[in-house]
């Protein structure tokens, strides 16, 4: 069983920059920032190694942090600009039963991330779902399209904190 | 009308108005499509298990919705499933009637502030003829809706009302 | 002279009487023989991640009823763990134990439903019926206790909306004991029948180390022949307490981790189900189940994983707060979500007619895949 400080040491020492910084001041669980672009090269490293062995991914999450300016358009439509969207990893090993949390983020104009379906299989899905509601593009993944919303959704990412809804969709209204 | 066989001693002629022998020979015989969307289509499975049965009302399901009468919409419409409810409405043959289950059916139910993505009430894309309310709605309450189609069939008419 | 043939796509549309809701499956067949599965999801999202951004946090229990509604206390408890552990409060220990009693019989109506319904897709109607007879008497139970048959919203953060009815024990030990031999009964009909055995033993093998790399849990899992179970490995509530046994698939009948072995390793957590719930019975204690309620939930700032053992998983809840009255992001992490990515695994190189039985003994509710 290794603590998180103990993994946030052992991967400063391989990856020096990448791995940004662990964070463990607010409840509950303390989580390490790593860089969005070397995320599957720490990850494969955290799946094979001896001590460590994270066989399974149990979450990943997309995250809008709304920590950009808000801004009003020419038609008084309020959006944001700027700031960061986040990704989250919960893994956790079935064989030696410790947990952890990684965080990546990136900015909001456009978001990109390396994917992580070479190591957990998993991720395939979440990934898309990520993409479905945020906008998150994860490069190099197999099979990035819609998941959940239809295939011909024109009027952006549902779950960002500055969406809008369509009047009509195919004739149909959709407000209340 | 009760069994028809207890109500004579000798002969079996029986005179009637042609409307009301149809009437009685749809309502008896209503055949649903097996169609369950969601939360509602478990009580509507529990109403047709033994507890509360569905069949002693003549109501069988049937996997297409080319030989059925009636659907019941249970369940939340999405907005990408409604275009497929409303290609399965257009496959049924007439008469068809549609029982509009619960309250996302209705109206749009919990999702109706938020909800980017569920059709608010499944009449803004087909014709409703009975709506039950719940969510989900008891066994009962779908056996009185089902109660309340028949007594509408009974009151329908084989001639078209002009003006 | 060669035959030439083409493959065919056939199309599993959203209303099919086998497919456990509105799944669409693509089948790409060379003949008769699956050569690839694609399924498209999504025609029941119903937005729940948007709405838990816009209630409170003691509104956004009812929404969570609604994903997986074959489970639907299983839901509540892991939503309500979470923003426990956020807030950190202490429960009083009745409260605990009225929860393990209704998440353990909603452990066995799910499975009934689950087992009902695979032996009507093979073609047996009777089980279904059956199993529907002693849903029956659960449910009753649950509306004694708060009213509702199927969507409770009765656990509430920091305890429950009502305390047990009275009668509840005396009736709890009557249903065990009309329900034990009944387990026998389904055995007789369904798991020993040799038409059963014939289509459900070798077809859709899983192997383990697919299965973790997946992330599939569960009985998925054990029926691949592993012993991991949340309520043993990473304890939650009173389960400590408790002496049950994980039942594992073993290859019975076929290969470890085929139709059969998750089929009948839903038979044997039923029996344990009992168990436990024998055990609550007797040791729960006196108490006041809406004490710990607090008036106004504002959790600190912070981020938290809590998970539970749902009858089709691990069901996860990734819950961050930033302080005020409604959550900043709830994220659920669904057992079948991440079961059906392993699906198309499973069907290669089987027949049409074998999807059917596979897609029924994976056991996904699509509430819970589209959220």
């Amino acid at each position: 069983m290794k603590s998180p400080e103990e993994i946030f040491n052992f991967l400063k020492e391989k990856f020096g920059n990448s791995v940004i910084e662990l964070k463990t001041d607010k409840p509950v669980d303390p989580y390490i920032i790593v860089d969005p672009i070397e995320v599957d090269k720490i990850c494969l490293l955290l799946r094979d190694h001896s001590e460590l062995q994270f066989d399974s991914l149990m979450n990943l999450s997309g995250i809008d942090d709304a920590n950009g300016d808000k801004v009003k358009d020419e038609n008084g439509l309020e959006s944001i600009k700027g700031g960061t969207l986040s990704v989250y990893y919960n893994i956790e090993s079935t064989s030696i039963k410790h947990k952890l949390t990684l965080r990546v983020s990136t900015n909001r104009e456009k978001p990109e991330v390396v994917t992580v379906t070479e190591v957990w299989k998993s991720a395939d899905w979440h990934e898309r779902e990520a993409y479905d509601m945020y906008g998150i593009v994860f490069l190099n993944h197999p099979d990035l399209r819609r998941i959940l919303m239809p295939y011909d959704w024109e009027f952006g990412y549902p779950l960002r904190k500055d969406y809008k809804n369509p009047e009509f969709y195919r004739g149909m209204k959709v407000p209340y | 009308m009760g069994l028809l066989d207890q109500e004579f001693t000798e002969g079996n002629i029986v005179i009637t108005k042609t409307e009301d022998l149809f009437n009685w020979a749809r309502l008896s015989s209503l055949w649903q499509v097996g169609f369950g969307l969601a939360c509602c289509a478990i009580e509507m499975m529990a109403t047709s298990a033994s507890h509360y049965d569905f069949d002693r009302f003549g109501v069988i399901p049937r996997p297409s919705p080319r030989q059925s009468d009636v659907i019941i919409i249970s369940g939340t419409v999405t907005l990408k499933m409604a275009i497929r409810v409303k290609r399965l409405y257009e496959q049924m043959p007439d008469p068809k009637y549609v029982i509009s289950m619960g309250s996302c059916a209705n109206c749009g139910g919990p999702y109706w502030e938020h909800g980017y993505h569920v059709l608010k009430g499944v009449d803004r894309v087909i014709p409703v003829d009975v709506y039950v309310p719940g969510c989900p709605p008891r066994p009962e309450a779908l056996l009185e809706g089902l109660l309340k189609l028949q007594e509408k069939i009974k009151n329908e008419s084989i001639v078209k009302k002009s003006a | 002279m060669a035959l030439k043939t083409e493959e065919m796509v056939l199309n599993m549309g959203p209303q099919h009487p086998s497919t456990h809701g509105v799944l669409r499956l693509e089948l790409q067949l060379d003949g008769e023989i699956i050569t690839n599965v694609i399924p498209h999801i999504g025609y029941l999202h119903r937005c729940f991640e948007k709405h838990a951004e816009a209630m409170t946090y003691p509104q956004v229990i009812p929404y969570t009823d609604r994903m997986d509604y074959l489970a639907s206390m299983g839901n509540e408890f892991g939503y309500v763990l979470g923003v426990e552990k956020l807030l950190n409060i202490q429960l009083p220990e009745r409260v605990e134990y009225i929860r393990v009693i209704m998440a353990e019989l909603q452990r066995i109506a799910s499975h009934l439903v689950a087992l009902g319904t695979y032996g009507a897709d093979i073609g047996a109607f009777t089980p279904f019926l059956f199993c529907f007879r002693d849903r029956e008497k659960i449910l009753n139970l649950f509306e004694i206790t708060c009213g509702a048959r199927l969507l409770y919203n009765y656990i509430w953060i920091g305890g429950l909306s009502h305390d047990i009815h009275p009668d509840f024990i005396r009736l709890t030990k009557e249903f065990i004991k009309e329900f034990r031999p009944n387990v026998k009964e389904l055995n007789d009909l369904l798991s020993y029948n040799r038409i059963f055995i014939e289509r459900t033993a070798n077809v859709g093998v899983l192997p383990l180390d697919t299965a973790i790399n997946y992330g599939v849990s569960g009985p998925n899992l054990r029926a691949s022949g592993m012993k991991w179970d949340l309520r043993k490995d990473d304890p939650y509530s009173v389960y400590h307490k408790f002496d049950y046994d994980i039942p594992v698939g073993k290859g019975e009948k076929g290969k470890t981790g085929d139709c059969w072995d998750r089929y009948y390793v839903r038979v044997l957590e039923m029996e344990e189900s009992l168990k436990i719930i024998e055990q609550a019975i007797e040791q729960i204690p006196e108490g006041d189940v809406t004490s710990a309620i607090p008036k106004r939930v504002k959790p600190p700032e912070g981020q938290v994983y809590a998970r539970v053992e749902n009858p089709r998983g691990e069901l996860g809840y990734f819950i961050i707060s930033d302080g005020s009255l409604n959550p900043a992001r709830v994220k659920v992490r669904a057992p079948s979500f991440v079961t059906m990515q392993v699906f198309p695994e499973l069907c290669k190189g089987f027949m049409v007619a074998d999807v059917v039985a596979i897609l029924g003994s994976v056991d996904i509710v699509l509430g819970e895949i589209d959220r």
